[in-house]
């Protein structure tokens, strides 16, 4: 999941996925913003079944935080 | 069949300037917040003018760039959702100030669909021939909707119109149109009377990623066209972050994809009509071009168009 993750946000912000870990923080590593997470986790949503409401997505501050998050809510 | 072609286009902004900076008196908010989430850095406000006003300024601008008197005109339709009369319409105030004494008056109320709805309608009545010269509007004054204390939302709109001209063009020209409703998904922009507009912006944002390439696609689909093809891709100026996502989808160059929100922000059934009339008067226009429009807003309703100009 972390790997299907790493692409996305890869792809989505426009970053080298060699340097995206589940550490990297969306808002501080990467500069990304609110509307960025929304496009981001669109993709994401569609390919893993998984809807993530704005106040939980509100919480995930690391790409491992919405990797975890989708692990758990899989189907 | 005949389709409607382009015969001239016009609009209007009020005269008052409210800056990103004027809005940080207002509201909790910054110049470059606002900029880097929508792409806006000022709106006009109509203040007391009202919306009909507004729809008749840029009417008669479109009506003398067409060449063509009032008096030919077989149909005036106005997209708004702003207006200040419930009744007479839009449409029909607009008729008795140019004294379009021969035209059938009609407003459309689908948001920021709006000038959509009316251009799909008035190329409908040219190719059934019911009508020769259609006045398309695009008029609204949604910073009377908004809550100036809401930061959210109140930093996004501005007022204004847009007019053109449509004439049944003897060439045969290729045009198509479609429009799509989802008024289940409605409950993410609303505006009920005596309320003030309410958003959930990131449905929104994630309905226009999704469904304007999808409906362009269609169009295009139709009209036999590839998005390299295509000269112009001229969007609702809803927000600068929806027209590159939208652009990235379709793997089209942003410089494609014309733009004037910076100094307008979303003029909901006006923003279309009005980047028309700027692309047309500042020379970039040019016959046989290949543009497609697209709107997309409360409703849920969402559309796209294929025309040469």
């Amino acid at each position: 999941m972390l790997e299907k993750v790493k692409e996305t946000v890869a792809e989505a912000l426009g970053a080298d996925i060699d340097t995206i870990t589940a550490e990297t923080s969306f808002k501080e590593d990467l500069g990304a913003d609110s509307l960025d997470l929304f496009e981001m986790v669109m993709s994401l949503e569609d390919t893993c079944g998984v809807e993530i409401p704005t106040e939980d997505l509100e919480t995930m501050v690391t790409v491992g935080d919405v990797a975890e998050y989708l692990e758990q809510h899989k189907n | 069949m005949k389709n409607g072609r382009i015969a001239g286009t016009g609009s209007y902004v009020p005269e008052t300037i409210w800056k990103n900076e004027d809005l940080e008196k207002m509201v909790d908010t910054s110049d470059i917040w606002i900029r880097e989430r929508t792409g806006i850095g000022a709106r006009h406000i109509a203040g007391e003018e009202t919306v009909a006003q507004m729809a008749v300024k840029a009417a008669r601008r479109a009506l003398e760039n067409a060449g063509i008197c009032s008096t030919e005109l077989d149909l005036i339709l106005v997209g708004t959702s702003s207006s200040e009369s419930i009744f007479p319409n839009t449409a029909c105030l607009v008729q008795d100030e140019i004294g379009a004494f021969r035209a059938a008056c009609l407003d459309v109320s689908a948001a920021c669909t709006g000038f959509l709805a009316v251009y799909e309608l008035g190329q409908l009545y040219i190719r059934s021939g019911k009508a020769k010269n259609v006045l398309l509007i695009g008029a609204d004054a949604l910073s009377r909707l908004v809550d100036w204390h809401d930061r959210g939302t109140c930093i996004l709109f501005g007022d204004g119109a847009g007019a053109i001209v449509l004439t049944a063009e003897e060439q045969e020209t290729k045009a198509c149109e479609k429009i799509h409703s989802d008024g289940e998904k409605g409950v993410s922009l609303t505006c009920e009377k005596g309320t003030y507009l309410q958003m959930d912006g990131r449905a929104v944002f994630q309905f226009a990623l999704s469904r304007v390439p999808e409906v362009i696609r269609e169009v295009l689909a139709e009209a036999d066209m590839a998005v390299e093809e295509i000269d112009a891709f001229i969007l609702h100026q809803a927000n600068s972050r929806i027209i590159d996502g939208v652009a990235k989808r379709l793997k089209a160059p942003k410089e494609k994809f014309p733009r004037n929100i910076e100094a307008y922000g979303n003029t909901c059934a006006a923003s279309i009509p009005i980047l028309l009339d700027e692309w047309n008067r500042s020379g970039r226009a040019q016959k046989g071009q290949r543009i497609v429009l697209s709107g997309f807003g409360a409703g849920l309703i969402w559309g796209a168009a294929y025309l040469e100009w």
